[in-house]
């Protein structure tokens, strides 16, 4: 404690390049924070996808259907406790512009299997109730003032004509990053009303008993369906969520790449930052050392300058980031998942430090090696 | 006492024997300092002049453990420095060496008190008993009523003196002082050698100083001056007996 004056002090030597370095820390923390939530919208949910859940899709495409039947014939396969299932509809809100996910769902088995998305009691059983009945999550009912009782009227792409619904039930996630933009309405209305794919599905959902059957689980299922007109392709929750983003294109590579650029450019101008400020300050390191600070004394304060410029800066980016993703969706419904969870903040904070630590390594090397006679002549 | 022929009785606190140091430049080899020998007791005043490159500035280094020889040995109350891991000399300098330097070298964006606190950082003493000792050493070079004045805030003279201060405070067992007077005035010049003149007189610290001034010189009690590597004796200053 009685150095961190002498750490201070430094740090306040030249204000204006450490509050810009401070900021360069800060503008990659807050656009690494806006990739992570971009890439997580895009996900569809990638990240807090179950591990003890996988989807049955046609092994053709994910746009091909899979039979009704298959429902039963996987309930009854070792290992799985609950199946359900779901269709895309690609429906049209008022304009096009107000795009939001809307699936339709087998009523009686989504909601046991997904159990992250929590419905009140009473809304629930007034959903079942009504054929026409829809769930609409807490984001998308804020986005469009949606209410309980409200009727919502979707335009039909897939099956056209309007489709009514009713607003039975608003769901919440139970944990913050769950996605609540779609609309989740009864595959029983959609089979009824639809004049074409009737006794199909889009995908099978299965939940397992344990994540440790995944691996058996799926290779079960895919050599059961082989050879027959619908042969299924069985992949992991995050991995469906992830195939199913990558239609959109490859997000991740391009979230990978911009952030790499990012910290890269990053790590030069830290790193000549704190060259820079090693070099201007080369005779008073050596005052130090000649006073009795060791090598290693010296190479710490110099890392514990790098490492509070780049913690600073990083914490100040990172919580501006969670600030900005709090405020939702800013594309008004293209991200809908647009989210920055705690997890992706503490690794944020970690890649700043690490930077930090990259950084500042050499100069502080520099004047750990130093030698004072050959500083002292630099006066 | 304060002899250079090697035949010291063995009590001196700085005994140099056969010192040699030689630096390579390019393909030259350098010869700076040959079989050099010194010894100095306690509370001596020594000055040490010569021509620039004459090997004053590299003696002193050695003397403070910033340098090390490429032969000979160097014992300074019994420790023979020479010898020590970097470590060990770094700790032996910050015990032992109080080192001033003709252009001062405080930081500056710490006040003259926190300059002087600097070494008294790496030792165990408490916060209370740093300000003490702080205290006392401006105080003894004059200057308690500057503790909280930045460098720049400081004339050369005062900056010196505060230097000086960050030197004794640790209560080094000797000081070295590398031409304290070279970027000064006359006037401060004459009241930073009273001050060490008063350092070596009245507190018995023992004071090894390079310089080009006769006049700071003066006041030492051995002038030796450093020609082509060797020490030779330039006879008593005006500061007492050779």
């Amino acid at each position: 404690m009685k150095f961190f004056r002498l750490i201070w002090v430094n740090l306040l030597r030249k204000k204006i390049r450490t509050t810009l370095t401070i900021g360069s820390f800060m503008v990659a923390l807050f656009l690494y924070g806006l990739l992570v939530a971009i890439r997580a919208a895009f996900g569809g949910g990638a990240d807090v996808a179950g591990v003890d859940r996988l989807n049955v899709i046609n092994k053709t495409s994910l746009i091909m259907p899979l039979p009704f039947s298959y429902g039963e014939r996987l309930a009854g396969m070792p290992g799985i406790t609950g199946v359900t299932f779901a269709t895309w509809f690609g429906g049209v809100y008022q304009d096009e512009k107000n795009f939001f996910p809307q699936f339709a769902v087998e009523q009686d088995t989504w909601l046991k299997v997904y159990s992250e998305f929590v419905v009140p009691e009473a809304e629930r059983k007034a959903f079942l109730a009504d054929r026409q009945g829809c769930l609409v999550g807490r984001k998308l009912a804020k986005r469009f003032g949606f209410k309980v009782g409200d009727r919502i009227p979707l335009r039909g792409t897939i099956w056209t004509g309007t489709w009514e619904f009713n607003v039975r039930g608003i769901y919440e996630g139970n944990r913050p990053e769950v996605d609540t933009t779609p609309l989740l309405f009864r595959y029983d209305y959609l089979e009824e009303r639809r004049n074409f794919g009737k006794g199909t599905v889009g995908w099978y959902v299965v939940k397992l008993a344990s994540p440790d059957d995944a691996v058996k689980v799926t290779k079960a299922i895919d050599d059961a369906f082989a050879n027959s007109p619908y042969e299924t392709l069985t992949q992991t929750e995050k991995a469906f969520a992830a195939s199913f983003a990558k239609q959109m294109g490859n997000i991740e590579f391009l979230v990978l790449v911009i952030g790499s650029v990012v910290f890269f450019t990053l790590l030069l101008v830290a790193g000549n930052t704190m060259a820079i400020a090693v070099r201007e300050r080369t005779p008073e390191l050596a005052v130090l050392k000649t006073v009795g600070f060791t090598d290693l004394g010296v190479l710490g304060l110099v890392m514990a300058e790098t490492l509070i410029i780049a913690g600073q800066g990083g914490v100040i980016g990172l919580l501006l980031a969670k600030f900005f993703t709090l405020g939702g969706d800013p594309t008004g419904g293209f991200l809908g998942n647009f989210y920055l969870g705690w997890g992706s903040l503490g690794l944020g904070l970690v890649l700043a430090v690490a930077v930090g630590i990259v950084s500042g390594i050499l100069p502080a090397v520099s004047a750990m090696r130093l030698r004072v006679v050959d500083a002292l002549r630099r006066v | 006492m304060v002899k250079v022929d090697g035949k010291g009785n063995g009590t001196s606190l700085v005994q140099v024997r056969e010192l040699d140091k030689k630096y390579q430049r390019g393909s030259e080899e350098i010869h700076v300092l040959q079989g050099l020998n010194l010894d100095v007791g306690s509370g001596e005043f020594v000055a040490f002049m010569g021509p620039s490159g004459s090997g004053k500035t590299t003696l002193l280094n050695l003397l403070g453990g910033l340098d090390l020889p490429t032969s000979g040995s160097i014992k300074v109350a019994g420790d023979e420095i020479t010898r020590m891991s970097a470590n060990k000399l770094t700790a032996w300098r910050a015990r032992h060496v109080g080192f001033i330097f003709q252009m001062y070298n405080l930081i500056p964006v710490l006040t003259a008190f926190q300059n002087v606190e600097l070494p008294l950082l790496l030792t165990k003493l408490s916060k209370a008993d740093r300000k003490k000792h702080v205290e006392t050493a401006l105080a003894m070079v004059g200057l308690a009523d500057r503790m909280n004045h930045y460098p720049r805030q400081l004339s050369g003279g005062q900056e010196q003196r505060v230097a000086i201060a960050r030197a004794i405070v640790a209560d080094a067992t000797f000081l070295l002082a590398d031409e304290p007077t070279g970027d000064l005035d006359r006037r401060s010049a004459g009241e930073i050698m009273e001050l060490l003149d008063r350092l070596v007189h009245e507190h018995g610290k023992t004071l090894l100083m390079v310089t080009h001034d006769p006049r700071a010189a003066e006041r030492a009690h051995v002038v030796l001056h450093l020609d082509k590597g060797v020490l030779v004796e330039g006879g008593a200053g005006g500061g007492g007996e050779a």
